[in-house]
């Protein structure tokens, strides 16, 4: 029987490669590679006119996992946004022997740090909210989505709806996570056990809330939760929901909802503050950046229709904020 | 379920072997006794040499085992990468063989089709979250790996938390070569916690030369040992996984 004996052996197909399946005999022509991780390279194809993903490996064992979980995701009632759709699995007959391959939806955008960083902070309590309604559907399906970090996270849209699209960590509760990334695990800065459970997400979650404010990521030092309150505490845009953050850090939350509700709680109960947070925060930038009310100075010749953007984008967080506090005022 | 246990060595190592046994032999004979042979080698600013490049998969390929060169400050991901590869493959080897009989054919998972397979990898998963797994880590402690001895530490406790949040039972040992008086020290006699290794690793001192050969030797017979204590101790028969692949 044949075995990979190394794990950098992966497969790189040209793009216009036209992979035949197997067993489905389905064409897909490779467009472009969007990305590749410890499990396999995942290509933009294109199938019928239309565009699709492709995630393919030579550890055939990852893939039918990953296909497992796609198609449990499936059976789960209005469950659009957990991952995305699976379109076909089959096998691809090569010169170096079969490679298994899956076809899934293609989901378009940014991820969630680009994102962020072209549209403004204001985002980002709207996309986690989002994010931490989609992880309730998921833990209360027997999941735990494992690898959770921004890389993962993608803004497809319009209107901007954060999409998990990497499901390689996803792992059944109660068994041990089967792939993460150091930075957003609690086992690695002393928080936890690495065992699947909502709270491995949560905390996940958080280090996300903080990576949004410290883009560059930063290194472990004494670890623990001191260091990473510290963190928080440094970066004025966190502080409005440092409560929230160090309670997923230290565990404290057993469901997302609940993660969720107290999210939105510290959203309304210091509208106020947190606006003159924001207020003083652009001020700052203005200052510092001629006058252009935009942090982000790349795109100079549309400057003055950023201003009036930025003016329509708050109003419409705002009626976000409202409509979505209404929403669970209606569900409670 | 099925109550084997899964039996690997993990030898980290910078570089070449330069006295002893070929380990590349010692490697073949440890995959007769269903014993898999892992290596990391782990790299800093330099760069591995060909021929040492070539004995580490060259380890791993005859002991049906897992090969990976990495920086030491990924150390840690890669660690539990290639031991839950390796268990994965391992348990794939003996899910293929009870395949093969129960369709009597020729028969692996690839030979199903893709909507079948699912059913198969849910028994592979399950496996690898409950079997029981013996792992006997190998350190080189050459002059080369002075500096990298911290690191190999913290893959090491790293690797332990990821395999205690499983269901099944793990022991480790821990070896390291050279010793002070012999080509390989025990370090850690067999103990489902490694949290111990914190006061012991810092007093490593390293030496010059690189018995690979004789230490994965060493590293074989304690397995013996431990088979042989335990059948002493209580007379419960234990099964293990055959490899023969």
């Amino acid at each position: 029987m044949m075995m990979n004996h190394t794990l950098k052996s992966q497969y790189k197909v040209i793009p216009g490669t036209v992979i035949t399946g197997k067993w489905h005999t389905q064409k897909y022509t490779i467009v472009k590679e969007l990305g590749f991780g410890a499990n396999g390279v995942v290509y933009l194809a294109k199938h019928n006119e239309s565009f699709a993903a492709l995630k393919m490996s030579d550890n055939g064992l990852s893939i039918t996992s990953e296909v497992n979980v796609l198609k449990s995701f499936a059976k789960v009632q209005g469950s659009a946004s957990l991952g995305p759709s699976l379109l076909d699995v089959d096998d691809w007959q090569t010169s170096r022997g079969l490679i298994s391959f899956y076809v899934m939806e293609y989901i378009q955008g940014p991820d969630l740090l680009s994102f962020l960083q072209q549209k403004g902070q204001a985002w980002m309590p709207v996309l986690f909210l989002q994010l931490l309604n989609d992880l309730d559907k998921l833990h209360n399906n027997g999941w735990v989505f494992g690898d959770l970090k921004p890389e993962n996270l993608i803004v497809g849209g319009p209107p901007p709806k954060i999409r998990c699209i990497d499901v390689g960590g996803t792992t059944m509760q109660g068994r041990a996570i089967k792939e993460f990334t150091e930075f957003y695990d609690r086992g690695y800065w002393g928080l936890g056990s690495r065992r699947a459970e909502s709270s491995y997400d949560l905390f996940a979650v958080a280090m996300i809330m903080i990576n949004s404010a410290y883009p560059k990521r930063f290194n472990k030092t004494t670890g623990g939760i001191t260091q990473l309150r510290g963190a928080i505490r440094e970066r004025p845009e966190l502080r409005p929901y440092e409560a929230v953050i160090v309670k997923a850090l230290q565990g404290h939350y057993t469901s997302a909802n609940q993660m969720r509700a107290e999210l939105l709680n510290c959203l309304s109960d210091h509208p106020g503050k947190s606006r003159i947070n924001a207020n003083t925060f652009k001020t700052q930038k203005t200052a510092q950046g001629q006058k252009n009310p935009h942090p982000m100075t790349r795109r100079h010749y549309r400057k003055s229709k950023k201003k009036r953007g930025w003016m329509e984008f708050f109003t419409i967080a705002m009626v976000a904020a409202v409509l979505y506090s209404l929403y669970i005022f209606l569900k409670l | 379920m099925y109550t084997g246990k899964i039996r690997q060595i993990l030898l980290i190592t910078d570089g070449c072997s330069n006295q002893g046994e070929d380990p590349i032999a010692i490697a073949a004979l440890a995959k007769e006794q269903g014993i898999t042979v892992n290596v990391i080698g782990v790299m800093e600013h330099d760069v591995i040499d060909e021929k040492g490049m070539t004995e580490i998969e060259g380890i791993a390929l005859s002991g049906g085992g897992v090969s990976q060169i990495v920086y030491a400050k990924q150390l840690s991901q890669t660690v539990q990468m290639v031991t839950r590869k390796a268990m994965n493959q391992t348990i794939q080897g003996v899910v293929n063989r009870e395949l093969q009989q129960i369709l009597g054919r020729s028969q692996t998972m690839e030979d199903l089709p893709p909507e079948k397979r699912g059913e198969v990898m849910e028994v592979v998963d399950e496996l690898g979250e409950t079997v029981d797994l013996e792992v006997l880590i190998l350190v080189d402690t050459s002059a080369s790996m002075k500096h990298k001895l911290e690191t190999v530490k913290e893959a090491l406790l790293d690797l332990s938390l990821s395999l205690t949040a499983r269901t099944g039972n793990n022991h480790f040992s821990v070896f390291v070569f050279p010793g002070k008086k012999n080509n390989v020290e025990k370090l850690l006699d067999w103990t489902p916690k490694l949290q111990s290794l914190t006061s012991i690793f810092s007093q490593l001192s390293t030496g010059g030369i690189t018995p690979t050969g004789p230490a994965l030797k060493a590293a074989l017979s304690s397995f013996d040992q431990k088979r042989s204590l335990r059948s002493l101790l209580s007379d419960d028969d234990e099964s293990y996984f055959e490899e023969s692949v």
